[in-house]
């Protein structure tokens, strides 16, 4: 059998307030063993105030090649955008 | 380098399918794992980001060599600091590897045999605690030498990872000089140390960088793909003309009689290492290549129960609480 340890990605909080955000990935045993070694491998510096470990396995991705079709509806709706409306300036700050 | 004289491989694939992949890293689009890619693409980079990784986990094993001899208990800790990083290095880099399709056990087999390399500097010995600070100063410095630029490689994976080490490596070739000051400016014989350990790394300090390879076909089609962004000539030069000020503030000579300052092109002239060397060291007959690959074997070996043991508890603890629910 192969004995690997399976991979898990990790994510962490930089600071209060802001999200966690993924910095990498690592194999560990169990979730337990993969957040002390997340402590080890990515904050060595004082990089964050919260881990969070995920199973590699357990996440769904986008596919790249579907990039296009995917997106497309937000692509053709510039008027989301504040840009998309002029303003009078009379009118103020808005 | 850390990884030297990587043979890229040849790609027979649809043209159209290569000419839309050159056009996007012509662009400084980002390739990621789950995008198509050449088959020799993906082959490269393995070999190389494989070989990168070897390095940094072989390349702990001359320092740590010292870690419990170290002459003060700041600078034991610094050097386990340093040396700490060097294993999450690795393990960055194995991570970006295993992306493309090859699983850590396979990198570290390929090691184990031979199959893969890792960095010829590794193979030379840590005599003494100047050699520590000569490690710091030279081979982290050439390292960043070479990594400062994959920053900006096309492989997404591989060039995150060389940003987070860059972050961290210019504390390790500080550390390094900081050891060379002390030396140089402590007694004759704490200066004589520093020299010595001077001369022993110059070379195989400069051997990093691989032979020359401006006219090889296969340094052209990795710095196409952007996986090698600058010749090793260029690394090596720039390397000179960094380190030798470095040397002259420490009162210490770089071991070569005919180096000298070539006002026309704006830097030193200077010998080339002995590349019989280099390749005998590369071959496996360096003064420490048989010691460095029985650490590292004892190393497998010797943890096989612990990462099956904590496999087996995961296992156990799982099936359990699946039980319990
Ligand atoms: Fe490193
Ligand atoms: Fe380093």
């Amino acid at each position: 059998m192969s004995g690997e340890w399976p991979l898990w990605e990790i994510f962490i909080r930089g600071q209060h307030g802001l999200n966690h955000r993924h910095v990498g990935s690592l194999h560990a045993p169990d979730a337990e063993m993969a957040v002390k070694h997340a402590r080890d491998v990515y904050t060595r510096r004082n990089e964050g105030v919260s881990i969070w470990v995920v199973p590699s396995a357990a996440i769904t991705a986008s596919s790249p090649s579907e990039k296009g079709p995917l997106f497309e509806p937000s692509n053709s709706k510039v008027y989301r955008h504040p840009t998309f409306f002029d303003i009078p300036e009379d009118v103020g700050k808005m | 380098m850390y990884a030297q004289m990587v043979k890229s491989e040849a790609t027979t694939e649809d043209p159209e399918k290569l000419a839309a992949f050159q056009a996007r890293i012509d662009a400084g689009e980002k390739i990621e794992p789950k995008e198509w890619m050449p088959e020799g693409y993906r082959k490269t980079l393995i070999r190389q980001i494989g070989q990168h990784a070897h390095s940094e986990i072989v390349g702990q094993l001359p320092e740590g060599n010292w870690i419990t001899r170290a002459p003060t208990l700041e600078r034991k800790a610094i050097l386990l600091a340093k040396v700490q990083d060097e294993a999450g290095h690795g393990l960055y880099l194995y991570c970006a590897a295993e992306t493309l399709g090859v699983s850590r056990d396979e990198l570290t087999e390929a090691l184990l045999s031979g199959k893969m390399k890792y960095s010829s500097i590794f193979n030379y010995p840590t005599l003494n605690w100047a050699d520590i600070g000569a490690v710091g100063w030279l081979v982290d410095g050439a390292a960043i030498m070479n990594q400062v630029p994959l920053q900006r490689t096309s492989f997404g994976p591989y060039s995150r990872a060389m940003i987070r080490i860059c972050k961290e490596e210019s504390f390790h070739q500080r550390q390094g000089y900081d050891i060379m000051m002390k030396m140089a400016q402590g007694s004759p014989e704490q200066k004589a140390m520093a020299q010595d350990a001077l001369n022993r790394f110059w070379y195989p300090s400069l051997m990093m960088f691989g032979p020359s390879d401006k006219d090889s076909v296969h340094s052209a089609q990795s710095m196409a793909w952007k996986i090698k962004i600058n010749t090793n000539d260029e690394l090596r030069q720039k390397f000179v003309d960094q380190t030798v000020p470095q040397a002259e503030y420490l009162g210490l000579t770089i071991p070569d009689p005919e180096l000298s300052w070539n006002e026309e092109k704006g830097g030193y002239d200077f010998s080339e290492p002995d590349w019989s060397e280099f390749f005998e060291v590369i071959k496996g007959n360096g003064p420490c290549n048989a010691e460095r690959m029985e650490a590292r074997q004892k190393a497998w070996d010797e943890g096989a129960w612990f990462r099956e043991g904590l496999m087996a508890h995961a296992a156990k603890r799982a099936a359990r609480k699946i039980a319990a629910e």
